[in-house]
Protein backbone atom coordinates (compact mmCIF):
# COMPACT_ATOMS: atom_id res chain seq x y z
CA UNK A 1 0.00 0.00 0.00
CA UNK A 2 2.67 2.38 0.62
CA UNK A 3 3.86 2.13 -2.92
CA UNK A 4 0.21 2.81 -4.06
CA UNK A 5 0.62 5.90 -2.01
CA UNK A 6 4.10 7.03 -3.24
CA UNK A 7 2.84 6.26 -7.09
CA UNK A 8 -0.47 8.65 -6.21
CA UNK A 9 2.13 11.67 -4.21
CA UNK A 10 3.74 11.52 -7.56
CA UNK A 11 1.47 12.35 -9.76
CA UNK A 12 0.08 15.13 -7.40
CA UNK A 13 3.74 16.38 -7.34
CA UNK A 14 4.27 15.93 -11.32
CA UNK A 15 0.43 17.94 -12.25
CA UNK A 16 2.59 21.03 -10.28
CA UNK A 17 5.40 19.96 -12.69
CA UNK A 18 3.02 20.02 -15.81
CA UNK A 19 1.96 23.66 -14.74
CA UNK A 20 5.45 24.51 -14.35
CA UNK A 21 6.07 23.52 -18.10
CA UNK A 22 2.88 24.26 -19.63
CA UNK A 23 3.78 27.95 -20.34
CA UNK A 24 7.17 27.03 -21.46
CA UNK A 25 5.72 24.45 -23.52
CA UNK A 26 3.16 26.78 -24.98
CA UNK A 27 6.39 28.89 -26.22
CA UNK A 28 8.72 26.63 -27.01
CA UNK A 29 6.08 25.07 -29.46
CA UNK A 30 5.10 28.30 -31.15
CA UNK A 31 7.82 30.54 -31.49
CA UNK A 32 11.19 27.80 -30.74
CA UNK A 33 11.86 30.27 -27.92
CA UNK A 34 13.35 28.57 -24.96
CA UNK A 35 12.77 30.98 -21.86
CA UNK A 36 15.18 30.86 -19.25
CA UNK A 37 13.59 33.40 -16.90
CA UNK A 38 10.61 31.11 -16.95
CA UNK A 39 10.85 29.51 -13.28
CA UNK A 40 11.89 33.43 -12.20
CA UNK A 41 8.69 33.96 -13.56
CA UNK A 42 6.59 31.70 -11.92
CA UNK A 43 8.21 32.88 -8.79
CA UNK A 44 7.52 36.74 -9.26
CA UNK A 45 3.89 35.55 -9.82
CA UNK A 46 4.21 34.17 -6.58
CA UNK A 47 5.43 37.16 -5.01
CA UNK A 48 2.75 39.33 -7.35
CA UNK A 49 0.05 37.12 -5.86
CA UNK A 50 1.44 37.42 -2.29
CA UNK A 51 1.20 41.03 -3.11
CA UNK A 52 -1.69 41.19 -4.09
CA UNK A 53 -3.13 39.26 -1.29
CA UNK A 54 -1.72 41.50 1.44
CA UNK A 55 -1.97 44.51 0.21
CA UNK A 56 -6.02 44.36 -0.46
CA UNK A 57 -6.90 41.27 2.52
CA UNK A 58 -7.22 38.73 -0.29
CA UNK A 59 -7.06 34.93 0.04
CA UNK A 60 -4.47 33.77 -2.36
CA UNK A 61 -6.91 32.16 -4.38
CA UNK A 62 -8.35 35.36 -4.84
CA UNK A 63 -5.11 37.35 -5.27
CA UNK A 64 -4.26 34.62 -8.12
CA UNK A 65 -7.38 35.92 -10.05
CA UNK A 66 -6.57 39.65 -10.01
CA UNK A 67 -3.06 38.58 -10.58
CA UNK A 68 -4.01 36.33 -13.99
CA UNK A 69 -4.58 39.94 -16.37
CA UNK A 70 -1.64 41.42 -14.74
CA UNK A 71 0.42 38.58 -15.91
CA UNK A 72 -0.95 38.33 -19.33
CA UNK A 73 0.06 42.02 -19.93
CA UNK A 74 3.34 41.39 -18.45
CA UNK A 75 3.83 38.67 -20.65
CA UNK A 76 2.55 40.80 -23.73
CA UNK A 77 4.81 43.57 -23.07
CA UNK A 78 8.07 41.64 -22.19
CA UNK A 79 7.09 39.46 -25.85
CA UNK A 80 6.40 42.86 -27.51
CA UNK A 81 9.17 45.19 -26.13
CA UNK A 82 12.43 42.77 -25.68
CA UNK A 83 11.75 39.26 -27.06
CA UNK A 84 10.55 40.19 -30.14
CA UNK A 85 13.30 42.22 -31.12
CA UNK A 86 15.43 39.09 -30.48
CA UNK A 87 13.89 35.96 -32.10
CA UNK A 88 15.76 35.55 -35.24
CA UNK A 89 17.12 32.55 -37.16
CA UNK A 90 20.29 32.58 -34.50
CA UNK A 91 18.84 30.73 -31.32
CA UNK A 92 21.79 32.14 -29.02
CA UNK A 93 20.48 36.07 -29.06
CA UNK A 94 17.13 35.00 -26.80
CA UNK A 95 18.83 31.99 -25.39
CA UNK A 96 21.12 34.89 -23.81
CA UNK A 97 18.42 37.59 -23.22
CA UNK A 98 16.28 35.23 -21.39
CA UNK A 99 19.34 34.27 -19.33
CA UNK A 100 20.00 38.13 -18.32
CA UNK A 101 16.18 38.46 -17.18
CA UNK A 102 16.39 35.74 -15.17
CA UNK A 103 19.40 37.35 -13.22
CA UNK A 104 16.95 41.00 -13.24
CA UNK A 105 14.05 39.10 -11.83
CA UNK A 106 16.32 37.09 -9.22
CA UNK A 107 18.05 40.33 -8.31
CA UNK A 108 14.63 42.82 -8.70
CA UNK A 109 13.27 40.10 -6.11
CA UNK A 110 15.79 39.96 -3.46
CA UNK A 111 16.09 44.09 -3.36
CA UNK A 112 12.13 43.86 -2.74
CA UNK A 113 11.14 41.08 -0.57
CA UNK A 114 14.87 40.05 1.02
CA UNK A 115 16.01 36.41 0.85
CA UNK A 116 13.43 35.18 3.37
CA UNK A 117 11.38 32.39 2.19
CA UNK A 118 7.73 33.31 1.98
CA UNK A 119 4.83 30.98 1.76
CA UNK A 120 1.29 31.66 0.22
CA UNK A 121 -1.36 31.77 3.29
CA UNK A 122 -4.15 29.21 1.89
CA UNK A 123 -5.60 28.67 5.42
CA UNK A 124 -6.93 25.19 7.17
CA UNK A 125 -7.32 24.06 3.36
CA UNK A 126 -3.69 22.97 3.58
CA UNK A 127 -4.19 20.30 6.10
CA UNK A 128 -7.22 18.93 4.65
CA UNK A 129 -7.24 14.85 3.28
CA UNK A 130 -9.64 13.16 1.40
CA UNK A 131 -9.27 9.08 1.78
CA UNK A 132 -9.18 7.43 -1.41
CA UNK A 133 -9.99 3.98 -0.33
CA UNK A 134 -6.84 2.26 0.50
CA UNK A 135 -5.05 5.81 0.50
CA UNK A 136 -5.12 9.03 1.29
CA UNK A 137 -4.57 12.49 -0.49
CA UNK A 138 -4.18 16.10 0.35
CA UNK A 139 -6.82 18.46 -1.17
CA UNK A 140 -4.28 21.04 -2.26
CA UNK A 141 -2.28 18.63 -4.28
CA UNK A 142 -5.78 17.19 -5.79
CA UNK A 143 -6.82 20.41 -6.58
CA UNK A 144 -3.30 21.20 -8.13
CA UNK A 145 -3.63 17.82 -10.42
CA UNK A 146 -7.08 19.10 -11.56
CA UNK A 147 -5.75 22.50 -12.31
CA UNK A 148 -3.17 20.67 -14.41
CA UNK A 149 -5.38 19.10 -16.50
CA UNK A 150 -7.95 21.63 -16.79
CA UNK A 151 -5.23 23.63 -18.49
CA UNK A 152 -3.59 21.48 -20.46
CA UNK A 153 -7.26 20.72 -21.88
CA UNK A 154 -8.07 24.38 -21.81
CA UNK A 155 -4.72 24.80 -23.98
CA UNK A 156 -5.53 22.29 -26.19
CA UNK A 157 -9.08 23.08 -26.87
CA UNK A 158 -7.43 26.51 -27.39
CA UNK A 159 -4.93 25.04 -30.23
CA UNK A 160 -7.34 22.98 -31.94
CA UNK A 161 -10.85 24.71 -31.70
CA UNK A 162 -10.05 27.94 -32.18
CA UNK A 163 -8.62 30.67 -35.21
CA UNK A 164 -6.42 31.96 -32.34
CA UNK A 165 -4.58 28.59 -32.17
CA UNK A 166 -4.60 27.59 -35.24
CA UNK A 167 -2.40 30.95 -36.35
CA UNK A 168 -0.54 29.65 -33.28
CA UNK A 169 0.03 26.31 -35.17
CA UNK A 170 0.59 27.86 -38.65
CA UNK A 171 3.06 30.01 -36.95
CA UNK A 172 5.07 27.11 -35.42
CA UNK A 173 4.71 25.41 -38.36
CA UNK A 174 6.11 28.43 -40.99
CA UNK A 175 6.19 31.99 -40.03
CA UNK A 176 7.31 33.47 -42.94
CA UNK A 177 4.11 31.45 -44.95
CA UNK A 178 1.76 32.99 -42.14
CA UNK A 179 2.53 36.31 -43.14
CA UNK A 180 1.43 35.68 -46.34
CA UNK A 181 -2.04 34.07 -44.76
CA UNK A 182 -2.04 37.66 -43.32
CA UNK A 183 -0.97 36.58 -40.09
CA UNK A 184 1.36 38.81 -37.90
CA UNK A 185 3.51 36.40 -36.19
CA UNK A 186 4.86 39.26 -33.31
CA UNK A 187 1.06 39.83 -32.16
CA UNK A 188 0.82 36.05 -32.07
CA UNK A 189 4.07 35.76 -30.45
CA UNK A 190 2.51 38.63 -27.83
CA UNK A 191 -0.70 36.91 -27.09
CA UNK A 192 0.89 33.86 -26.50
CA UNK A 193 3.48 34.69 -24.19
CA UNK A 194 0.91 36.37 -22.47
CA UNK A 195 -1.02 33.10 -21.88
CA UNK A 196 2.38 31.49 -20.77
CA UNK A 197 2.66 33.74 -18.18
CA UNK A 198 -1.41 33.46 -16.63
CA UNK A 199 -0.48 29.59 -16.94
CA UNK A 200 3.11 30.58 -14.92
CA UNK A 201 0.45 32.90 -12.47
CA UNK A 202 -1.47 29.48 -11.80
CA UNK A 203 1.65 27.36 -11.22
CA UNK A 204 3.04 30.27 -8.71
CA UNK A 205 -0.06 30.05 -6.37
CA UNK A 206 0.28 26.22 -6.65
CA UNK A 207 3.67 26.43 -5.62
CA UNK A 208 3.40 29.29 -3.00
CA UNK A 209 0.68 27.39 -1.38
CA UNK A 210 2.58 23.85 -1.57
CA UNK A 211 6.20 24.85 -0.44
CA UNK A 212 8.43 28.23 0.49
CA UNK A 213 9.69 30.11 -2.32
CA UNK A 214 12.27 32.80 -2.08
CA UNK A 215 13.54 35.07 -4.85
CA UNK A 216 16.30 32.07 -5.83
CA UNK A 217 13.58 29.72 -6.35
CA UNK A 218 13.05 29.62 -10.00
CA UNK A 219 15.85 28.10 -11.91
CA UNK A 220 15.40 24.58 -10.47
CA UNK A 221 11.41 25.48 -11.36
CA UNK A 222 13.03 25.84 -14.65
CA UNK A 223 14.90 22.67 -14.88
CA UNK A 224 12.18 20.60 -14.00
CA UNK A 225 9.74 21.94 -16.40
CA UNK A 226 12.19 21.85 -19.36
CA UNK A 227 12.54 18.21 -18.05
CA UNK A 228 8.98 17.76 -18.42
CA UNK A 229 8.83 19.19 -21.88
CA UNK A 230 12.01 17.63 -23.29
CA UNK A 231 10.20 13.76 -22.22
CA UNK A 232 6.63 14.84 -23.30
CA UNK A 233 7.82 15.94 -26.70
CA UNK A 234 8.46 19.83 -28.14
CA UNK A 235 5.24 20.73 -29.33
CA UNK A 236 2.90 18.31 -27.74
CA UNK A 237 0.79 19.92 -24.36
CA UNK A 238 -0.71 16.43 -23.58
CA UNK A 239 2.89 14.92 -23.90
CA UNK A 240 3.62 17.85 -21.39
CA UNK A 241 1.54 16.99 -18.70
CA UNK A 242 3.20 13.22 -18.90
CA UNK A 243 6.61 14.45 -18.81
CA UNK A 244 5.58 16.39 -15.59
CA UNK A 245 3.89 13.33 -14.33
CA UNK A 246 7.32 11.14 -15.27
CA UNK A 247 9.12 13.05 -12.99
CA UNK A 248 6.59 13.60 -10.42
CA UNK A 249 6.70 9.85 -10.15
CA UNK A 250 10.31 9.34 -10.35
CA UNK A 251 10.54 12.20 -7.42
CA UNK A 252 8.04 10.59 -5.01
CA UNK A 253 9.42 6.24 -6.03
CA UNK A 254 13.74 8.16 -5.24
CA UNK A 255 12.28 9.62 -2.07
CA UNK A 256 10.89 6.34 -1.00
CA UNK A 257 13.82 4.96 -1.61
CA UNK A 258 15.73 7.24 0.29
CA UNK A 259 14.87 11.01 0.93
CA UNK A 260 18.14 11.71 -0.45
CA UNK A 261 17.27 10.30 -3.97
CA UNK A 262 14.41 12.72 -4.56
CA UNK A 263 15.89 15.07 -6.57
CA UNK A 264 17.95 12.73 -8.65
CA UNK A 265 15.86 9.86 -9.87
CA UNK A 266 13.90 13.10 -11.24
CA UNK A 267 17.21 13.47 -13.26
CA UNK A 268 17.85 10.39 -14.16
CA UNK A 269 13.99 9.27 -15.27
CA UNK A 270 14.73 12.38 -17.77
CA UNK A 271 17.83 10.58 -19.13
CA UNK A 272 16.09 7.28 -19.44
CA UNK A 273 13.14 9.06 -21.53
CA UNK A 274 16.16 10.89 -23.75
CA UNK A 275 17.86 7.35 -24.34
CA UNK A 276 15.42 5.77 -25.31
CA UNK A 277 12.82 8.12 -26.56
CA UNK A 278 15.19 10.92 -28.14
CA UNK A 279 12.54 12.82 -29.62
CA UNK A 280 10.15 12.49 -26.32
CA UNK A 281 7.39 10.48 -25.50
CA UNK A 282 4.78 12.44 -28.16
CA UNK A 283 6.73 14.08 -30.47
CA UNK A 284 5.19 16.59 -33.52
CA UNK A 285 3.93 14.51 -36.71
CA UNK A 286 5.99 17.31 -39.34
CA UNK A 287 8.80 19.27 -38.39
CA UNK B 1 -6.26 51.49 -64.13
CA UNK B 2 -4.33 48.93 -63.81
CA UNK B 3 -4.58 46.30 -60.48
CA UNK B 4 -0.78 45.50 -59.76
CA UNK B 5 2.26 47.54 -61.21
CA UNK B 6 5.74 47.84 -60.73
CA UNK B 7 7.82 50.85 -61.63
CA UNK B 8 11.46 50.57 -62.10
CA UNK B 9 11.98 47.46 -59.41
CA UNK B 10 15.55 46.47 -58.55
CA UNK B 11 17.20 44.18 -56.29
CA UNK B 12 20.74 42.91 -55.75
CA UNK B 13 21.96 40.51 -53.36
CA UNK B 14 25.51 41.49 -52.94
CA UNK B 15 26.94 41.98 -56.45
CA UNK B 16 24.49 40.14 -58.45
CA UNK B 17 21.34 41.99 -59.64
CA UNK B 18 18.44 39.27 -59.56
CA UNK B 19 15.72 42.09 -60.66
CA UNK B 20 16.70 44.63 -62.94
CA UNK B 21 14.46 47.85 -63.77
CA UNK B 22 11.62 45.85 -63.70
CA UNK B 23 8.13 47.56 -64.91
CA UNK B 24 4.80 46.58 -66.20
CA UNK B 25 1.18 46.87 -65.07
CA UNK B 26 -1.41 44.18 -64.62
CA UNK B 27 -4.92 44.91 -65.60
CA UNK B 28 -7.71 43.53 -63.50
CA UNK B 29 -8.73 40.02 -64.80
CA UNK B 30 -6.11 39.67 -66.46
CA UNK B 31 -3.79 36.63 -66.45
CA UNK B 32 0.32 37.27 -67.36
CA UNK B 33 2.48 34.39 -67.80
CA UNK B 34 6.42 34.92 -66.81
CA UNK B 35 8.83 32.53 -68.20
CA UNK B 36 12.87 32.81 -68.13
CA UNK B 37 15.92 30.49 -67.43
CA UNK B 38 16.67 29.18 -63.66
CA UNK B 39 18.22 32.16 -62.17
CA UNK B 40 16.58 35.05 -64.34
CA UNK B 41 14.88 36.14 -61.37
CA UNK B 42 11.16 34.78 -61.56
CA UNK B 43 10.46 34.13 -57.82
CA UNK B 44 12.50 37.18 -56.51
CA UNK B 45 10.34 38.91 -58.37
CA UNK B 46 7.40 37.08 -56.69
CA UNK B 47 9.19 38.30 -53.25
CA UNK B 48 9.26 41.95 -53.84
CA UNK B 49 5.34 41.68 -55.26
CA UNK B 50 4.47 39.83 -51.96
CA UNK B 51 6.60 42.09 -49.18
CA UNK B 52 8.90 39.03 -48.46
CA UNK B 53 12.03 41.10 -50.43
CA UNK B 54 12.27 45.08 -49.98
CA UNK B 55 13.48 46.42 -53.81
CA UNK B 56 16.56 48.50 -53.89
CA UNK B 57 14.66 50.68 -56.20
CA UNK B 58 11.34 51.43 -57.55
CA UNK B 59 7.89 51.34 -56.37
CA UNK B 60 5.17 48.01 -56.25
CA UNK B 61 1.26 49.34 -56.56
CA UNK B 62 -1.96 48.16 -55.69
CA UNK B 63 -4.54 49.55 -57.22
CA UNK B 64 -3.14 52.83 -57.44
CA UNK B 65 -1.77 52.69 -54.48
CA UNK B 66 2.26 52.79 -53.46
CA UNK B 67 2.75 49.57 -51.07
CA UNK B 68 6.12 49.29 -51.52
CA UNK B 69 6.66 49.95 -48.08
CA UNK B 70 3.99 47.61 -46.66
CA UNK B 71 4.64 44.01 -44.88
CA UNK B 72 3.41 40.72 -46.48
CA UNK B 73 0.48 40.64 -44.09
CA UNK B 74 -1.02 43.91 -45.03
CA UNK B 75 -0.56 42.86 -48.92
CA UNK B 76 -1.78 39.38 -48.50
CA UNK B 77 -4.78 41.66 -46.68
CA UNK B 78 -5.35 43.94 -49.87
CA UNK B 79 -5.49 40.90 -52.59
CA UNK B 80 -1.96 39.71 -53.26
CA UNK B 81 -2.41 35.59 -53.03
CA UNK B 82 0.56 33.55 -53.47
CA UNK B 83 1.37 29.66 -53.87
CA UNK B 84 5.19 28.30 -53.72
CA UNK B 85 7.60 26.29 -56.24
CA UNK B 86 8.03 24.25 -53.21
CA UNK B 87 4.65 23.77 -51.58
CA UNK B 88 4.97 24.87 -47.79
CA UNK B 89 1.78 23.77 -46.06
CA UNK B 90 1.38 23.77 -42.72
CA UNK B 91 2.47 20.46 -42.07
CA UNK B 92 0.59 20.03 -38.39
CA UNK B 93 -2.50 21.13 -39.66
CA UNK B 94 -5.22 19.50 -41.58
CA UNK B 95 -5.74 20.48 -44.93
CA UNK B 96 -8.70 22.01 -44.08
CA UNK B 97 -7.13 23.94 -41.35
CA UNK B 98 -4.46 25.42 -43.85
CA UNK B 99 -7.36 26.83 -45.70
CA UNK B 100 -9.30 28.38 -42.89
CA UNK B 101 -5.85 30.52 -41.04
CA UNK B 102 -5.77 31.42 -44.81
CA UNK B 103 -9.58 32.51 -45.14
CA UNK B 104 -9.78 33.75 -40.98
CA UNK B 105 -6.44 36.08 -41.23
CA UNK B 106 -5.61 36.66 -45.18
CA UNK B 107 -9.32 36.87 -46.05
CA UNK B 108 -10.90 38.55 -43.04
CA UNK B 109 -13.77 36.07 -43.56
CA UNK B 110 -15.52 35.70 -40.40
CA UNK B 111 -15.89 32.69 -37.84
CA UNK B 112 -19.41 31.91 -39.45
CA UNK B 113 -18.34 32.81 -42.97
CA UNK B 114 -14.93 31.25 -43.68
CA UNK B 115 -16.02 27.41 -43.32
CA UNK B 116 -18.18 27.51 -46.16
CA UNK B 117 -15.90 29.60 -48.26
CA UNK B 118 -13.14 26.80 -47.56
CA UNK B 119 -15.40 23.68 -48.31
CA UNK B 120 -16.23 25.19 -51.88
CA UNK B 121 -12.49 25.67 -51.99
CA UNK B 122 -11.28 22.51 -51.12
CA UNK B 123 -14.16 20.82 -53.43
CA UNK B 124 -12.88 23.23 -56.39
CA UNK B 125 -9.56 22.09 -55.93
CA UNK B 126 -10.49 18.34 -55.63
CA UNK B 127 -9.31 18.35 -51.83
CA UNK B 128 -11.99 17.39 -50.79
CA UNK B 129 -11.40 13.84 -49.97
CA UNK B 130 -8.79 14.70 -47.85
CA UNK B 131 -9.38 17.56 -45.79
CA UNK B 132 -8.89 16.30 -42.32
CA UNK B 133 -5.32 14.54 -43.48
CA UNK B 134 -2.67 16.67 -42.15
CA UNK B 135 -1.22 18.33 -44.62
CA UNK B 136 2.51 17.49 -44.12
CA UNK B 137 1.69 13.80 -45.55
CA UNK B 138 0.55 15.41 -48.47
CA UNK B 139 1.48 13.22 -51.91
CA UNK B 140 2.86 16.31 -54.61
CA UNK B 141 0.27 16.95 -56.46
CA UNK B 142 -1.72 17.66 -53.71
CA UNK B 143 0.32 20.12 -51.96
CA UNK B 144 0.52 21.83 -54.79
CA UNK B 145 -3.41 21.74 -55.27
CA UNK B 146 -3.14 23.03 -51.60
CA UNK B 147 -1.17 25.73 -52.19
CA UNK B 148 -3.39 26.76 -55.16
CA UNK B 149 -6.28 26.14 -52.53
CA UNK B 150 -4.50 28.29 -49.68
CA UNK B 151 -3.78 31.21 -51.91
CA UNK B 152 -8.05 31.05 -53.02
CA UNK B 153 -8.82 31.23 -49.42
CA UNK B 154 -6.96 34.66 -48.97
CA UNK B 155 -9.96 35.54 -51.47
CA UNK B 156 -6.96 37.54 -53.70
CA UNK B 157 -7.93 39.88 -56.63
CA UNK B 158 -4.32 39.42 -57.43
CA UNK B 159 -3.22 35.45 -57.64
CA UNK B 160 0.74 34.71 -58.09
CA UNK B 161 1.45 30.77 -58.79
CA UNK B 162 5.22 29.88 -58.60
CA UNK B 163 5.46 26.72 -61.35
CA UNK B 164 3.04 25.05 -59.71
CA UNK B 165 2.69 22.39 -62.65
CA UNK B 166 6.13 21.74 -62.53
CA UNK B 167 6.54 18.29 -61.71
CA UNK B 168 3.32 16.70 -62.72
CA UNK B 169 1.93 14.23 -64.89
CA UNK B 170 0.15 15.61 -67.97
CA UNK B 171 -3.11 14.30 -66.58
CA UNK B 172 -2.62 15.60 -63.31
CA UNK B 173 -1.56 19.12 -65.10
CA UNK B 174 -4.94 19.24 -67.20
CA UNK B 175 -6.84 19.15 -64.11
CA UNK B 176 -4.33 21.79 -62.24
CA UNK B 177 -4.73 24.20 -65.64
CA UNK B 178 -8.64 23.41 -65.46
CA UNK B 179 -9.11 24.67 -61.96
CA UNK B 180 -6.64 28.10 -62.80
CA UNK B 181 -9.01 28.89 -65.81
CA UNK B 182 -11.85 28.35 -63.58
CA UNK B 183 -10.21 30.87 -60.88
CA UNK B 184 -9.56 33.12 -64.02
CA UNK B 185 -12.87 32.94 -65.05
CA UNK B 186 -14.12 34.35 -61.82
CA UNK B 187 -11.86 37.79 -62.74
CA UNK B 188 -9.25 37.29 -60.68
CA UNK B 189 -5.84 38.29 -62.17
CA UNK B 190 -2.97 35.92 -62.76
CA UNK B 191 0.54 36.34 -62.66
CA UNK B 192 1.96 32.46 -63.46
CA UNK B 193 5.90 31.55 -63.61
CA UNK B 194 6.00 28.09 -64.90
CA UNK B 195 8.41 26.32 -67.43
CA UNK B 196 5.45 24.07 -68.96
CA UNK B 197 4.46 26.08 -71.59
CA UNK B 198 1.95 24.67 -72.66
CA UNK B 199 0.19 24.97 -69.43
CA UNK B 200 0.97 28.55 -69.29
CA UNK B 201 -0.35 29.29 -72.79
CA UNK B 202 -3.21 28.01 -72.17
CA UNK B 203 -4.09 30.22 -69.85
CA UNK B 204 -2.61 33.24 -70.23
CA UNK B 205 -2.67 36.62 -72.40
CA UNK B 206 0.32 38.11 -72.31
CA UNK B 207 3.82 36.55 -71.63
CA UNK B 208 6.61 38.50 -70.04
CA UNK B 209 10.58 36.63 -70.52
CA UNK B 210 13.25 37.16 -67.70
CA UNK B 211 16.80 37.11 -68.20
CA UNK B 212 19.41 38.02 -65.69
CA UNK B 213 16.74 39.80 -63.70
CA UNK B 214 15.70 42.28 -67.16
CA UNK B 215 12.59 41.85 -68.87
CA UNK B 216 13.23 40.98 -72.49
CA UNK B 217 10.45 40.78 -73.72
CA UNK B 218 6.12 41.22 -72.95
CA UNK B 219 3.46 40.19 -75.26
CA UNK B 220 0.93 38.14 -76.66
CA UNK B 221 2.43 34.83 -76.31
CA UNK B 222 2.29 33.89 -80.15
CA UNK B 223 4.29 37.04 -80.58
CA UNK B 224 6.98 36.02 -77.58
CA UNK B 225 7.59 32.42 -78.84
CA UNK B 226 8.33 33.51 -82.35
CA UNK B 227 10.80 36.21 -80.88
CA UNK B 228 14.31 35.42 -81.72
CA UNK B 229 16.06 36.63 -78.61
CA UNK B 230 13.61 34.34 -76.76
CA UNK B 231 14.34 31.49 -79.66
CA UNK B 232 17.75 31.91 -78.39
CA UNK B 233 17.25 31.48 -74.50
CA UNK B 234 15.04 28.65 -75.08
CA UNK B 235 16.72 26.67 -77.69
CA UNK B 236 15.82 23.17 -76.90
CA UNK B 237 13.09 23.62 -75.75
CA UNK B 238 9.92 23.03 -77.43
CA UNK B 239 6.58 24.41 -76.62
Amino acid sequence: MIWLDTLLQGLMLGGLYALFAAGLSLVFGIMRLVNLAHGDLIVLGAYLILGLGSALGLHPFLAAVLALPLMFGLGWLLQTALLNRVLGEDILPPLLVTFGLSVVIQNALLMGFSADSRKLPVGPIEAQALPLGPVTVGVMPLITFASAILVIWGLNQLFYRTALGRAFRATSDDPVTAQLMGIRPRSIFAIATGIALVVAAIAALYLGARANFDPATGPARLLYAFEAVIIGGLGSLWGTLAGGLVIGVAQALGAALNPEWQILAGHLAFVAVLLLRPRGLFPRAHD
Amino acid sequence: MAILSLQGVSKSFGALRVTDDVSFALEPGEALGIIGPNGAGKSTLFNLITGNLRPDQGRVMLDGRDITDETPMQRCASGIGRSFQIPQPFGNLSVYENLLVAARFGGGLAATEAPAHCMDILRRTGLARHADRKAGGLPLLDRKRLELARAMATRPRVILLDEIAGGLTDAECVELVATIRAIHAEGTAIIWIEHVLHALTSVVSRLMVLNFGRMLMIGAPDAVMAAPEVREIYLGIEA
